[in-house]
């Protein structure tokens, strides 16, 4: 029923969003730990740095990234010389891409949760013979569980969502870089409107059950906290 | 000697802290001051928890915890410390929360799950969240943890502060309980004479960021130029043996150098040494016996010295054998009594209170 090009669309959008996922979780942590310490010189500019995505055009930052994923680039040629391959139009460039424009929904439901944890806590911790790896454990990560969660599953729903930035550097390859938004795109273009309706629909409905799971799962914790 | 601290810090506010205390390796030490006098920035400072100055140093047994050229981290100083407030974690229950800091024990030799749940009764709270509890039962639990995790120091800044009355007189009697079970030193930093008095062993009185006196409480607390002397809740600490128990009225007689003081029954074997603490506005003076009074505890003793307190009140510093204690007069009684240094008097006292040390015999 579903057409082998869109299946491979799918399957490369699923890849792309959740290895993206697991290297924001692996970034995004520590920075937001950073921003939610106390104040220092250089953090109003990261945090306005880190949210520049949520209002820019993702064409502006494809075009940039574009430029900097080009063979004279630098991050292009920091690329050839590590792998020897090029870095432009492959699945690699989507997902430094995409990690670019997703940071800012797992920075910041981090960042906020991670201030709202009494400094007193980990001094009590400290007291009691815990290091800070220990606290980031004990304390830190079951107490922002949550908020893990919500930024785990932004940042995998935004990276499905993807259009412009992908649109840039992405190159529209089928099985390498064409994802579901391409995809769609191409069909509406070349009036497939039926084979459009199909996907879109799904992701309508993907999106919708996951800020729906992450809305309920919201008051579900709030009344576990109560009991 | 076993915690060496010298300290001397500026804070851009003004604030000053210029200190070099030794406190030894047993019992209560307790650090007494106004607010604002330094007392838990010097507690943070030897806890870690905040940097001491380059020049400074803090030496607890043969380790170097801050010095010139090193400064162990909090974490590795084994040491407990209990907060004003509990700070327990909220995300786990009371039992996880003890077991948080037995998981993390700094040595073998500390207190085990069942003496710290008898000792602190904390039994019946084990399976509650820490919000189900009350603040005189978190800060239980916390002084539960803060003993599980086995410090070679325990440090309390002012645990009782922010309790009402009734938890705050059920954990000073663990306090003193506690006394007698631990072999380690505890810092206790408090505002509160009366707390002070009664569980300390040693007193450091801090004003402004400096000690202005140091030595056992038991001498301090009668010394009339100190400041303690003339504060409201002032009191007195007399040492005794336990002479007789009168089961008819269900009271104990104690012999203080000679004279002898009663009070409510205590459960101490004849011929033990215990301290009790007397008020000193629980101190009257009269000239002679007085035979038809209320009062049982009327002893006579020999006026030391006399210092103005404020404009309506004076104070005077008993003689009794070789002990002193204090009583609180209005200058208008002073001088209608015509009392003078040196004068043989009789000491009314309304209130005598056992410094309970010794309650817990029963446990160990």
């Amino acid at each position: 029923m579903i057409a082998p090009q869109d299946l491979t669309a799918i399957w490369v959008t699923f890849k792309l969003a959740s290895i993206s996922t697991i290297l924001l979780l692996i970034i995004g942590t520590p920075i937001a730990w950073w921003l939610s310490q106390k104040p220092g010189k250089f953090k109003k500019i990261t945090e306005a740095v880190i949210a520049l995505p949520l209002i820019l055009p993702p064409t502006v930052l494809g075009f940039y990234l574009l430029i900097a994923f080009s063979p004279n680039g630098l991050i292009g040629q920091l690329w050839q010389s590590l792998t020897g391959a090029p870095l432009a139009f492959t699945f690699s460039a989507l997902v430094i891409g995409s990690v670019f424009y997703s940071l800012p929904f797992v920075v910041q439901p981090l960042q906020s949760a991670f201030r709202q944890i009494p400094q007193g806590l980990y001094e009590a911790a400290a007291t009691m013979g815990a290091s800070p790896k220990d606290q980031f454990f004990s304390i830190t990560a079951p107490i922002a569980k949550r908020s893990f969660l919500t930024a785990a599953s932004l940042g995998f729903a935004h990276t499905v969502g993807e259009f412009g930035v992908i649109l840039m550097i992405g190159g529209n390859i089928p099985g390498e870089t064409q994802v579901l938004s391409l995809i769609l795109f191409e069909h509406v273009e070349t009036l497939q409107y039926s084979r459009a309706h199909g996907l879109a629909a799904g992701l309508l409905i993907f999106s919708f059950i996951t800020l729906y799971w992450l809305y309920s799962s919201d008051h579900f914790d709030a009344l576990k906290i109560k009991r | 000697m076993s915690l060496h601290v010298n300290i001397s810090l500026q804070r851009p506010s003004g604030f000053e802290l210029d200190v070099d205390i030794h406190i030894p390796n047993r019992g209560y030490t307790a650090i007494y001051g106004a607010s604002g006098s330094g007392k838990t920035t010097l507690l943070r400072c030897i806890a870690g928890l905040e940097s001491a100055g380059a020049k400074d140093s803090i030496i607890f047994n043969h380790d170097v915890w801050h010095n010139q050229s090193q400064t162990l981290p909090c974490h590795q100083r084994g040491i407990g410390f209990v907060f004003q407030d509990a700070r327990l974690m909220p995300h786990l229950d009371v039992s996880g929360n003890l077991k948080y800091a037995l998981d993390r024990r700094h040595g073998n030799c500390g207190p085990n799950w069942d003496q710290v749940s008898q000792w602190l009764n904390l039994a019946p709270l084990l399976e509650k969240t820490v919000s189900q509890l009350s603040a005189g039962q978190q800060q239980r639990v916390a002084i539960g943890r803060a003993l599980l995790s086995a410090p070679q120091l325990l440090i309390m800044d002012e645990p009782l502060a922010s309790l009402d009355e009734i938890s705050k007189n059920e954990i000073l009697s663990s306090l003193e309980a506690l006394h007698y079970h631990l072999d380690i030193p505890v810092l206790y930093v408090s505002h509160d004479l009366a707390e002070v008095t009664q569980l300390a062993d040693q007193l450091i009185i801090l004003e402004q960021g400096n000690v202005v006196s140091e030595g056992r409480t038991l001498e301090l607390c009668s010394q009339l130029q100190l400041g303690v002397a003339h504060e409201e809740q002032a009191a007195a600490i007399l040492v005794g043996t336990v002479k007789a128990h009168d089961d008819l009225y269900a009271l104990s007689e104690i012999d203080i150098d000679g004279e002898t003081l009663t009070l409510a029954r205590v459960d101490i074997p004849l011929g033990e040494n215990i301290r009790v603490r007397i008020p000193a506005r629980d101190v009257s003076i009269a000239l002679n016996r007085s035979e038809q009074s209320s009062i049982l505890n009327i002893i006579p003793c020999r006026i030391d010295a006399i210092e103005p307190s404020t404009e309506a009140r004076i104070l005077i510093r008993l003689q009794t054998g070789n002990q002193f204690f204090l009583s609180r007069l209005t200058r208008k009684s002073v001088e209608k009594l015509a009392l003078s240094v040196g004068d043989q008097v009789f000491a009314q006292i309304k209130s005598v209170a056992l410094l309970s040390d010794r309650q817990a015999d029963d446990h160990v």
